[in-house]
């Protein structure tokens, strides 16, 4: 079947999608855009975590025909050109990557975590999180970088920027 | 003899932001997962439900037929080319082991094993016609109990004759680093003797293993997630008769490995054999169900020690009994794993009399092999719980106890009583400061309150106080200990004409951040800019020569290659830039980044004697136009990182429920390169210690299938399941290399283990538990308590079974009295009281 739909602000058409096949499969096999990641396949990790018509969710769960007209953004939609959104930039200054591969689904978790908190307390942070499993860090610095970066965040919008 | 120098460090000890970074925050890295060569096939492995039975009938004819399936590959179909998986590792001259083909040829030796290959267009084709491959086996009787197949019974390999595999034997009156320690047992004023149990773990690396194999052109390629490139190219030529010529092997961003990614599998071999068949790029790359099924295992242990002390709690002797469940077969490194720990047992303390056995027992399950510490949690784990039970006993605070039985600082260097010599360390000063973070006085007063009172939230604190061997390894040891390769590092540093340096490692990171820390060596070393330093790794063609990333290795032997291949680059220069200058060689001094003339203002930057060097118009007679240097680095000793961990744990007597409340610890692991790396690794390495302690456990049913399947059931931590920690350091550098490091990779996973453990102990002891087995899940604490209030015993069984729902009746958990319910033994002081599933394997040696 074919798929229509808007990935990072493009409109997609996917042709040869067959049924029972996932989200992120499509993502990552057919449209070019492995940022998603596969760890599981079961729901159980969040690595895959992208927005589809803005609430994050499990790309491994979701079929492909789910996304028809559907709006989703991934991870390698969230930083403006060379410019890396500001949850990304906390990431990198707390040092809360490792071996990187949980990252791109905590980087839209947290997103999105702080799009709906933008001042999240430590165990709101890790609640919001507990979805997302990381093998390397210890989350100590990824809750780190989550402050960090809604801090960034609410100087800037209490500063007018953008 | 003191190698550390002084040096101005602007880069080495910041905190410098990864260079890795970027690319793993956007998404646009390079995973082997992500890779797609044109006409490339897909691979699904059928895989045997069944934990050991012959092989009577393999169908593959619908499968066959099935949209897109190109081959169907069994065992039969390969045999003679697929070899036997090594294992790089025969502790013992007879030690045992079975053939390890690939893919089973005429047995299954544990479920999960694979017994065919599928070969599609799509990997979707190829996973759908895994249901269609129809084998047909003859059971054969199931050993999955490692303390009973120790003793006989049925056989896991019935050609090998038993289940043990081999017996390893340290002990310090025949080696001559101590004395007999059944002399100190008999005259010992106190004994205690205890089993502990290390459950199986799984590493679950988040990145799934995955594999690419490029058989066209002259060479074949092998992209693999794995942590050991160069040791994979060797052993696949060796295994598949292949010219390491022939092979190129590349690890690209890996995502994390824990020992998991070290080995030489099954599914490589396998990608390797059918892709050159076929003459197509091939790839595979398994489910997480799979990951947890058939990659290796870590840990299966039971511990047996016996410990004699004097009345004051001053230690005599110890005495270890192991058994060590290899699983079905061994794998690279599995045999010596156990042997790993058998020089740590004594840790920090001066015993001495020391005696280590260790029988390696096969049973029908995933083989084991190194997972984070790889012996070391282990060894850790039952010297600071019987140190603990050493500390009851004697009535002092198991501060005290450590106290009494520990080098002090004035006694470095210190020749162990296993025959290690730790060159530095400082047990009073990190444990002083860790106490004084922690608050540790006021916790005990708190503690005290609370037992009085009789709250129902009881605190316990623990306490650890490690040390491990680090920066695998010196050569000479190896060999001495059989293990088959060295445990050298190589690097290369070439200057390139634009005076940006480009530096090729040996070491293979997978999450450890090289590419960041060797920069800030080298632009330290050379006085060029941190920007400037490219690091190159992972790919046996660009970095030829290395042993790769495991054990704590990477800084501390490939750091000092670096520095090495660094420190020829600047001898190197040294007669060019005196040429150039027009001075005399001896009259030179380099410094940040400078050829400069003594008492001249005369200087010659390394980046502008690059082009000079790079165009080569102007040479001294008799020198090469290269300043590219590379060096092998073959370390002299171990580095001993040690630490002071302490863990408050407030237990819910009513519910069973142990909370951690407080972690503090302060490690020493010499001199930091990077801070922020060195933190993140002392965090993640402390969460896979406390699952250990809590969560985490591989359990199989009695027919020999894995009931902890997917992360459903495997309980890796989430954010939430942790608490804060608070991490600080001390620094005694190591003496054994001129960077000081001791490497940081493990210890927080060896550290943390017993702290938690001991924690919740110590909450329980005044009602009359002296152990809980692992992970300590409110049902066991819950049974431990019920079985203390009431005087009964709980029945043996897995908590962790009851817990999910699942059979009770698990054969792999040793029978006995189960979960400290056979806790405070009131004759602690005879030969005789033992803890947990003693009866079943006291008799380990
Ligand atoms: S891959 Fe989707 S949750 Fe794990
Ligand atoms: S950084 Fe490796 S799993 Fe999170």
């Amino acid at each position: 079947m074919r798929i229509t739909t808007t990935v990072n602000n493009e409109r997609h058409e996917v042709d040869d999608v067959w049924e029972g096949e996932s989200l992120l499969y499509m993502l990552r096999e057919r449209m070019g855009l492995p940022g998603s990641k596969n760890a599981c396949e079961q729901g159980e990790c969040g690595s895959c975590t992208v927005y589809l018509d803005g609430v994050a969710a499990c790309a491994c769960l979701i079929a492909a025909g789910q996304a028809e007209g559907r709006d989703i953004v991934t991870v390698e939609g969230l930083a403006e050109g060379d410019d890396l959104h500001p949850v990304q930039q906390a990431f990198l200054d707390a040092g809360a990557v490792q071996c990187g591969f949980c990252t791109p689904g905590l980087i839209v978790a947290t997103h999105d975590l702080l799009a709906r908190d933008p001042r999240p307390e430590d165990s709101q942070i890790r609640e919001s999180l507990a979805g997302n499993l990381c093998r390397c860090t210890g989350y100590e610095k990824i809750i780190d970088a989550v402050k960090l970066a809604a801090g960034r965040m609410a100087s800037t919008s209490a500063g007018g920027g953008a | 003899m003191t190698v550390t120098e002084d040096r101005p460090a602007a880069e080495i000890g910041q905190a410098r932001r990864r260079k890795e970074d970027q690319r793993l925050i956007t998404g646009r890295t390079k995973w082997t997962d992500n890779l797609t060569l044109p006409g490339m096939l897909h691979l699904a492995m059928v895989r045997s439900p069944v934990a050991h039975g012959t092989i009577t009938s393999i169908d593959v004819e619908e499968a066959k037929a099935s949209p897109g399936v190109i081959a169907v590959i069994t065992g039969r179909d390969i045999a003679d080319e697929q070899g036997s998986l090594p294992c790089a590792w025969p502790i013992t001259e007879d030690q045992l082991a079975p053939p390890h083909p690939s893919i089973a040829v005429d047995t299954v030796n544990f479920a999960g094993e694979i017994v065919a290959c599928i070969v599609a267009r799509t990997a979707a084709q190829a996973k759908d016609a895994v249901e269609l491959v129809d084998v047909e086996y003859d059971d054969l009787p199931v050993v999955l109990d490692m303390a009973a197949a120790a003793e006989g019974g049925d056989l896991t390999h019935p050609d090998l004759g038993t289940n043990v595999s081999a017996t390893w034997v340290f002990d310090s009156a025949e080696a001559g680093t101590g004395t007999n320690v059944e002399d100190a047992i008999q005259a010992g004023e106190i004994i205690i003797e205890r089993t502990y149990r290390q459950q199986r773990l799984i590493p679950a690396f988040m990145e799934p293993r995955s594999i690419v194999v490029d058989p066209t052109g002259e060479q074949t390629t092998m992209w693999s997630a794995t942590q050991i490139p160069h040791i994979l190219k060797l052993m696949l030529a060796l295994t598949c008769g292949i010219s390491e010529s022939k092979l190129r092997v590349i690890a690209p961003d890996v995502g994390g490995g824990f020992g998991g990614k070290l080995q030489v599998t099954p599914e490589e071999v396998i990608t390797l054999v059918v892709s050159r068949r076929l003459g197509r790029p091939c790839k595979y790359t398994e489910t997480r169900s799979e990951s947890i099924l058939a990659a290796h295992h870590g840990r299966d242990q039971i511990q047996h020690l016996t410990l004699s002390a004097n009345r004051d709690g001053t230690v005599t002797g110890l005495k270890v009994e192991l058994l060590a469940d290899m699983g079905a077969y061994l794998g690279l490194v599995t045999p010596g794993v156990p042997i790993l720990g058998a020089f740590m047992y004594n840790s920090i303390y001066k015993f001495p009399a020391y005696r280590f056995v260790c029988k390696n027992i096969f049973t029908n399950k995933a083989w084991t092999d190194a997972y984070r510490g790889a012996g070391r949690p282990e060894a850790t784990f039952a010297i600071e719980r019987i140190m603990d039970e050493l500390a009851a006993e004697v009535g002092v605070d198991p501060m005290e106890i450590r106290e009494r039985n520990w080098i002090k600082p004035e006694e470095f260097p210190f020749s162990t009583v296993a025959g290690m010599e730790y060159d530095t360390g400082n047990y009073e000063a990190a444990t002083d400061k860790a106490k004084q973070l922690f608050g540790y006085d006021e916790l005990r007063a708190e503690q005290q309150r609370r037992r009085e009172s009789g709250d129902p939230v009881q605190l316990g604190i623990g306490v650890s106080t490690f040390t491990e061997m680090c920066g695998l390894a010196p050569s000479r040891v190896l060999g001495a200990l059989s293990y088959a390769a060295g445990g050298w590092e190589h690097a290369t540093v070439r200057m390139l004409p634009s005076g940006k340096v480009e530096v090729l490692t040996g070491t293979s990171p997978h999450g450890q951040g090289h590419e960041t820390a060797w920069s800030q060596i080298v632009a330290d070393r050379l006085g060029v800019p941190f920007d400037d330093v490219e690091v190159l790794h992972g790919d046996t063609q660009i970095a030829a020569r290395g042993l790769d990333s495991y054990g704590s290795r990477s800084l501390v032997v490939g750091g000092m290659a670096v520095v090495a291949a660094a420190d020829k680059v600047i001898e190197k220069a040294k007669p060019i830039a005196a040429h150039l200058l027009e001075a005399d060689v001896d009259d030179l001094e380099f410094e940040a980044g400078k050829f400069g003339v003594r008492g001249t203002d005369a200087s010659i930057g390394i980046g502008e004697l690059a082009f000079a060097v790079f165009s080569a118009h102007n040479m001294p007679e008799g020198v090469e136009p290269s300043l590219d240097a590379e060096a092998t680095y073959d370390p002299v000793n171990f580095s001993f990182p040690h630490g002071t961990h302490l863990c408050a744990v407030e237990v819910d007597t009513e519910t069973g429920e142990a909370k951690i409340r407080d972690y503090t610890c302060v490690d020493d692991v010499g001199k930091v390169i990077n801070p922020l790396i060195v933190e993140g690794q002392v965090h993640g390495g402390l969460v896979q210690g406390i699952a250990q302690a809590l969560f985490e456990e591989a359990l199989y049913d009695d027919s020999g299938t894995l009931v902890t399947g997917s992360f459903v059931d495997y309980l890796v931590p989430s954010a939430a399941d942790m608490p804060h920690f608070t991490t600080d350091r001390t620094e005694s550098p190591s003496t054994t290399n001129a960077l000081g490091v001791k490497g940081v990779g493990e210890a927080g996973t060896i550290a943390s283990t017993p702290a938690v453990v001991n924690a919740i102990v110590d909450a329980l002891r005044h009602l009359g538990i002296n152990d809980i087995e692992m992970p300590c899940t409110p049902h066991r604490v819950w049974s431990a308590i019920q079985s203390r209030s009431s005087g009964e015993e709980t029945p043996a069984q897995s908590q962790n079974v009851a817990d999910s729902g699942l059979p009770s009746h698990n054969v792999t958990v040793s029978e006995g009295p189960a979960d400290g319910g056979d806790g405070a033994d009131p004759n602690v002081g005879r030969a005789d009281s033992t803890s947990t599933g003693s009866e079943t394997n006291g008799g380990a040696a």
